[in-house]
C-alpha cells in the first residue's frame, strides 16, 4: 500500500518535471514524505527511470540530513549541533533526550515510535538550542522543556 | 589559437586548452594526483593551482582553459606553499603503512611528497579505521588509504559505465563506496580492475594469492602445474627492470621453473584450442542459421558485464569457456590421464593480467574436470612479487619453453592478448573451415590498433563476414545496443572489457597509458610474425589432444569439458 503509494508520487514528479537526473532530488523527497525512509525498491525503480547508478542515488540519500534508507519511527527528532546550538549546549539536550527515549542518536526506539537523529544547522540559531519533531519546531531548550516535550509524545 | 606565457615562456596552443597541457608543451610538469590523462579532468585534490597574474586565487590548472595573453607562474613561493601544504594535509588522514603497501614502487603521492620535498606533516590528526571491503573474490578496497581523487569512481562510471562505485556521505564521512555499503562483490562490479590502474595510491588492490601458490609450491604430496597468460609476457618485464615492449615468453617461462613449478604450460595453447571450438561454433552457427551475431566469451569481466546488464544477449554468446578454464579443466583430465597422476594431487595454477579471472576460476560452474579447475590465480603484479621474493634474476635468465603438451602455442594464440587478436585468430581458423584453403593474407590489419571499436568485412568464399571489436566496456555498450535492437550488421563480434584488451588488465604492471597498451600489444603481433605456426588449427599440439584426447571440435568431451553457460544475474 505505501509501496503503490511512492510510485505514485514518483510518477507524478517525473510526469511534471520529465524522467532526468535533475529529478532525483524531487523523487526521493517525495519518497522520503510518504514512506517516511527510501526503500530499496525505491532506489531501483528511481535508477530504471532516471537513469541514474544506484550507487549515486545512495550517494545523494547519505549527502542529505533529511533523506534515509532506515525505516523510522512515527516521531523523527531531529536535534541541530551546528555551532550555535552546541555552544547552548545541544550536547546536554542530546543526552537528555537519549536517557528519556533509551536510544542512541541515529537509532529509533523499538516500538518504532521515536527516531532520534542529529542534524546540521536547522536555521534556528537566533533560539538555540533547537530541535524539529516531524514538521514541528521547538525552541530554546532546556532539560525541563525537552523532557516534557518527550513526555507528551509518549502519552 | 591562443598565446599565452608560463614561467616568462611564449606557448601558442589551441583554444580550449587546459593551462596544464599548455605547460607540457613547454616542458614544464605541473604535479597533479586527481587528474589522469583518459579520464575527464575534476580538479578534487588542488594540487595543480597556478598563479594567474590578476587573479586572487590559485587557478586550477588541470580543468582552467587558456585565454590570450594569459600570464601564468607554476613555480612561485605561494604555489609551492599551497603544494606543500596539500600534500600534508592528505597525509595526516592517510594510513601511510608504506613499507608493506602493494604501491610502495607506484604509489603517487609517495612520490609527489618527496619530489615537492615535504619533509615533515606539521598537522595531526585522525586516522581513519574503515572496514576493508574485501568482499569481492578479486578485488580488495581499503577506504583508509583513500585520498578521494575520485579516478576509480571516474574510470568505474565513464570509462566502462559499470558504476558500482560513487561517493557517500558528507563532509569528514566521505568516503568511495558501493550501494547501501554492500561491497563490491554483491553488486553489478565486473571485476576488471581498472580501478585499481587509475588508483594514485594503495586504496584498491587484487585479493593476492601469493601465499596459497608458495604453500603448494612447498607442499612436496602437490603437483602444481601453471599457465600464463598471452598479455604476460608483454608486460611482465616491466615490472623486472626490463623497459616496456620487451617480450619475455622465454625468461617467464624459465623463471616459473625456478620458483619449483612442477610443470610449465602455457595459456597460449589453450587460446588454440578456443579458437578452433569458437571458429567451429560460428560456422556452425551462420550455416545452421542460428542466433548471431556470435560474440566471444573469453573475457570474464565482459561476461559478468552481460550477466548483470544484457542477460537478454546469453544466445549470442559463445558457449566456449575462456583459455584459463579450457586449460583448467584439461589439466586434471588430459594431461593427468598423460602424466598418470592423480587429478586431486594436482594444484592448477594460472597467471593472469587480470583480476576478473580471479573471479572466473571460483564460478561455481568451472568444475567439470571433477575437481576445481583451476585453483589459484596470480595477476602479472603477483608473479612478479614472487620472482623478486625468491631472488631471481629475472633480466639475466635465459630462455626456455613452456612443456609442449600444453605449451606449444601458435601466433594466433598469442595475439589474444591485444584487442581484436581474438577475432583475427578465429578468422584464420574460420576461413579455413569454410574454404578448405588458408586465409593468404593473414595479418588483418582492420581489427588492430587502438581504436575503441574496430569493424571489419571478411570474405570467406561467397560469404561477406561482418565483424565488430570493442574493448573498454562503455565501447561495448554501443556495439551490444545494436545487437539488442536487432540492427546489428555483424556476424561475429570480439569484447574485451579493458581498453587495449588484456595487455590493459587489472592485474597488469600499473598504468592507465592507452599507448603504453598499444606497445605491449605490439610485442605479441610482432611473437606472432616468428613463430613456426601462425594459426591455430596448424599447431602440433592442439592435433594431437583433438586425435588423443577430445576427438572433435563441437564433439561430446569438448562439450562436457570446453563448453559453459551463463546466468542472468539481475540488477542490484
Amino acid at each position: 500500500m505505501s509501496t503503490a503509494l511512492w510510485k505514485t508520487k514518483v510518477d507524478e514528479v517525473t510526469k511534471q518535471r520529465g524522467k532526468a537526473r535533475e529529478t532525483l532530488l524531487p523523487c526521493l523527497e517525495a519518497i522520503q514524505e510518504v514512506s517516511g525512509y527510501i526503500p530499496q525498491e525505491a532506489v531501483s525503480y528511481l535508477r530504471e527511470n532516471l537513469d541514474v547508478p544506484s550507487v549515486d542515488i545512495y550517494g545523494v540519500i547519505t549527502f542529505y540530513g533529511m533523506l534515509t534508507t532506515k525505516e523510522q519511527g512515527k516521531y523523527v527528532i531531529r536535534l541541530c549541533n551546528s555551532l550555535p546550538c552546541y555552544l547552548n549546549n545541544s550536547e546536554n539536550m542530546l543526552e537528555v533526550i537519549e536517557r528519556e527515549l533509551g536510544i542512541k542518536a541515529g537509532e529509533t526506539s523499538p516500538d518504532k515510535n521515536f527516531t532520534l537523529e542529529v542534524v546540521p544547522c536547522l536555521g534556528l540559531c537566533d533560539k538555540a538550542p533547537a530541535m524539529m519533531i516531524n514538521d514541528k519546531i521547538y525552541e530554546n531548550l532546556t532539560e525541563e522543556s525537552a523532557k516534557k516535550i518527550i513526555a507528551e509524545l509518549k502519552g | 589559437m591562443f598565446t599565452l606565457t608560463i614561467n616568462g615562456e611564449k606557448v601558442t596552443v589551441p583554444e580550449g586548452t587546459s593551462i596544464m597541457n599548455a605547460a607540457k608543451q613547454l616542458r614544464i610538469d605541473i604535479p597533479h594526483l586527481c587528474y589522469l590523462e583518459g579520464l575527464e579532468p575534476e580538479y578534487h585534490c588542488r594540487i595543480c593551482g597556478v598563479e594567474i597574474e590578476g587573479e586572487p586565487r590559485l587557478a586550477p590548472s588541470c580543468v582552467r582553459a587558456v585565454s590570450e595573453g594569459m600570464k601564468v607562474h607554476t613555480n612561485t613561493a605561494r604555489v609551492r606553499r599551497a603544494r606543500k601544504m596539500i600534500v600534508e594535509l592528505l597525509l595526516v588522514n592517510h594510513s601511510a603503512d608504506c613499507p608493506t603497501c602493494e604501491r610502495n614502487q607506484t604509489c603517487e603521492l609517495l612520490k609527489l611528497a618527496f619530489e615537492l620535498g615535504v619533509k615533515k606533516v606539521r598537522f595531526e590528526g585522525e586516522k581513519p579505521s574503515y572496514e576493508l571491503d574485501e568482499t569481492s573474490p578479486a578485488i580488495i578496497r581499503d577506504p583508509n588509504k583513500c585520498i578521494l581523487c575520485g579516478r576509480c569512481v571516474r574510470v568505474c562510471h565513464d570509462v566502462q559505465t559499470v558504476s558500482v562505485i560513487g561517493f557517500i556521505n558528507r563532509g569528514l564521512d566521505i568516503k568511495v563506496s558501493t550501494f547501501m555499503e554492500k561491497g563490491l562483490g554483491n553488486v553489478e562490479c565486473t571485476n576488471c580492475g581498472q580501478c585499481i590502474q587509475v588508483c594514485p595510491v594503495g586504496a584498491i588492490k587484487e585479493k593476492s594469492a601469493v601465499d596459497e601458490v608458495w604453500a603448494a609450491l612447498a607442499n612436496p604430496k602437490k603437483h602444481v602445474v601453471v599457465q600464463e597468460a598471452p598479455a604476460i609476457r608483454a608486460a611482465l618485464g616491466e615490472e623486472l627492470g626490463l623497459p616496456p615492449g620487451t617480450l619475455v615468453a622465454g625468461k617467464m617461462h624459465t623463471a616459473l621453473r625456478r620458483l619449483g613449478f612442477d610443470a610449465v604450460f602455457d595459456t597460449n595453447f589453450s587460446a588454440d584450442l578456443t579458437i578452433m571450438e569458437e571458429a567451429n561454433e560460428l560456422v556452425k552457427r551462420i550455416t545452421e542459421g542460428s542466433v548471431l551475431p556470435q560474440i566471444t566469451s573469453c573475457c570474464p569481466g565482459w561476461i559478468k558485464f552481460m550477466e548483470h546488464f544484457y542477460p537478454d544477449l546469453i544466445p549470442n554468446v559463445s558457449t566456449c569457456k575462456s583459455p584459463q578454464q579450457m586449460f583448467g579443466s584439461l589439466a586434471k583430465t588430459y594431461y593427468a590421464q598423460k602424466a598418470g597422476i592423480y587429478p586431486a594431487k594436482i594444484v592448477s595454477v594460472s597467471v593472469m593480467p587480470c583480476t576478473a579471472k580471479k573471479f572466473e576460476a571460483q564460478r561455481p560452474e568451472m568444475t567439470d574436470s571433477g575437481f576445481r579447475d583451476v585453483d589459484y590465480v596470480l595477476t602479472t603484479r603477483e608473479l612478479a612479487r614472487m620472482i623478486k621474493e625468491a631472488g631471481i634474476d629475472f633480466a639475466g635468465l635465459p630462455d626456455e619453453s613452456a612443456s609442449q603438451l600444453m605449451g606449444l602455442y601458435s601466433g594466433a594464440g598469442t595475439i589474444f592478448g591485444a584487442t581484436g587478436g581474438v577475432m583475427e585468430a578465429a578468422l584464420r581458423t574460420a576461413y579455413k573451415l569454410v574454404t578448405g584453403k588458408e586465409l593468404e593474407r593473414i595479418d588483418i590489419e582492420p581489427v588492430r590498433g587502438l581504436d575503441g571499436i574496430k569493424t571489419a568485412t571478411v570474405n570467406v568464399d561467397s560469404l561477406e563476414v561482418k565483424v565488430a571489436v570493442a574493448h573498454g566496456l562503455g565501447n561495448a555498450r554501443k556495439i551490444l545496443d545494436e545487437v539488442r535492437a536487432g540492427k546489428s550488421p555483424y556476424h561475429f563480434i570480439e569484447i574485451m572489457a579493458c581498453p587495449g584488451g588484456c595487455v590493459g588488465g587489472g592485474g597488469q604492471p600499473i598504468s592507465f597509458d592507452l599507448a603504453l597498451r598499444g606497445i605491449r600489444g605490439q610485442v605479441l603481433y610482432n611473437e606472432d610474425r616468428v613463430l613456426p605456426y601462425r594459426r591455430s588449427h596448424d599447431n602440433p599440439s592442439i592435433k594431437k589432444v583433438y586425435q588423443d584426447y577430445l576427438k572433435e571440435p563441437l564433439g561430446e568431451k569438448s562439450h562436457h569439458l570446453l563448453h559453459t553457460k551463463y546466468t542472468n544475474r539481475g540488477r542490484v
